[in-house]
């Protein structure tokens, strides 16, 4: 069975393709014989597309689910009592959300994972953390949004944390201003969604006229940029209005999902997303979903090595995207590099910081 | 009080912990529902606090029961003894 003990003491950019293939390959087989055996609804899905484990040559070959199924069933693996945490993703009323059910191992293995990919950016050293965000996000410790997850995962790495918003979404300004005060000089991460930067912490700094000097922070958002694609604000504006009104200039933005939590792929200091060799992206072609080439635009599929409480380990996502390259980004990490072309046409408005938009539009 | 004790309470404060329910000594991550993520975070704080120290990621991680927590704390020069 999956030795996760072995898998997650791998370096997290280390493998070249033909090594990851294999490294990939062994564990995703192995995971979908699993969730053959423990999942009747994975298993009536995988008979129905007349699959055949013995089959699987590699792990492009096997069947990816759409990740909107985890919203019409609930597909897990483990028996009801195992599950020790129950994470949706960020959908509001009227949206259905994912549940993601999480056991002791899967939910362990997350954080292990996650940690290993930020502290191979940001190194093993906690610092002062500025969370752009509420703590009201963790009131439910059995149940967790996209969000509350986002920020559990993360907060790691930070020593002091700091909630720069109150429950109403307002910054307190106070707050921030004693805490940064008390790191002066020092190295300080700062963590939150795209979005709500943007709404509630760069656009109240431009009001209040208050200039934090955050020029030794280290920045990493994600949660997706649907929402501020829809208002023409690109990347580059985004980085920019952050120099602007705190002094950032080390910002990484990180591609990830709640159906994969903890497998995130960061962006690295060429901009490029990276997959580590915990998880892969495939890009299909949207007319018959066979392999795109390099270069070449079409659906992201996502397969991680994490998923065993539930059957998410091969999924289709609704995001549209380009592999730029692999092995040779000139950050030096190995892996496939991608960029995310923004949503199939037609699918839900989702990401982490964007149903909260639609809500407080 | 002895760094033993002082262990000890900082896992009863973080944890919330009513000693006579709990056999802490054998107490492991998850093994009570105040001590997931979210309180391992408190507990690893309240224990940073009392020392005066700072864990690596790793060690949070690793960090899995009462047993193993002594042995890590070695690492920064805590000798909590038995």
């Amino acid at each position: 069975m999956v030795d996760y003990d072995k898998i997650l003491s791998i370096e997290p950019y280390s493998l070249k393709k033909k090594e990851k293939e294999i490294f990939l390959t062994k564990i995703l087989k192995d995971l979908t014989i699993y969730h053959c055996q423990n999942s009747m609804e994975y298993r009536k899905i995988m008979d129905s597309l007349g699959f055949a484990v013995e089959e699987i040559e590699s792990y492009y070959d096997i069947p990816a689910l759409p990740v909107r199924l985890f919203k019409e069933y609930d597909l897990k693996s483990i028996k009801q009592e195992e599950i020790q945490k129950t994470m949706t993703s960020s959908g509001t009323t009227g949206q259905a959300v994912s549940k993601i059910y999480v056991d002791k191992l899967t939910s362990g293995n997350q954080t292990k994972v996650l940690t290993k990919i930020i502290s191979s950016y940001i190194g093993k050293k906690r610092l002062p953390m500025v969370i752009l965000d509420t703590s009201a996000l963790l009131r439910n410790r059995a149940a967790f949004t996209a969000r509350g997850a986002g920020i559990l995962g993360f907060s790691m790495f930070g020593r002091e944390k700091f909630y720069a918003l109150n429950e109403e979404m307002q910054l307190d300004i106070e707050g921030m201003k004693q805490f940064l005060k008390k790191y002066e000089g020092e190295e300080i991460l700062l963590f939150g969604f795209t979005f709500m930067i943007w709404k509630y912490f760069c656009a109240e700094l431009r009001e209040k006229a208050y200039r934090p000097d955050l020029s030794r922070g280290i920045l990493i958002h994600g949660g997706g940029w649907k929402k501020l694609a829809s208002q023409n604000i690109t990347s580059e504006m985004f980085q920019q209005e952050l120099k602007d009104v705190c002094g950032i200039k080390k910002v990484f933005d990180y591609y990830g999902m709640v159906e994969q939590t903890g497998t995130i792929y960061m962006e690295c200091e060429q901009g490029n997303y990276h997959t580590s060799v915990f998880s892969d992206v495939i890009i299909r072609r949207t007319e018959d979903f066979s392999v795109a080439g390099i270069g070449e635009e079409g659906m992201i599929e996502v397969v991680s090595v994490l998923p065993k409480s539930y059957p998410g380990h091969v999924l289709l996502t609704e995001d549209k995207g380009v592999i730029l390259g692999e092995d040779d980004c000139p950050c030096g990490r190995c892996g496939k590099y991608f960029r995310i072309n923004g949503r199939i046409k037609n699918a839900e408005i989702r990401g982490c910081s964007d149903t909260y938009a639609d809500e407080y539009r | 009080m002895t760094n033993l004790e002082k262990y000890r309470k900082a896992f009863i404060d973080a944890l919330e912990i009513e000693e006579e329910k709990v056999e802490i000594e054998e107490l492991a991550y998850q093994d009570i529902p105040q001590w997931d993520s979210v309180g391992h975070m408190g507990l690893i704080a309240e224990l940073e606090d009392t020392f005066d120290i700072m864990m690596d990621t790793d060690d949070i991680i690793d960090f899995n029961s009462y047993k193993a927590g002594k042995e890590i704390m070695k690492k920064y020069g805590v000798v909590i003894g038995e």
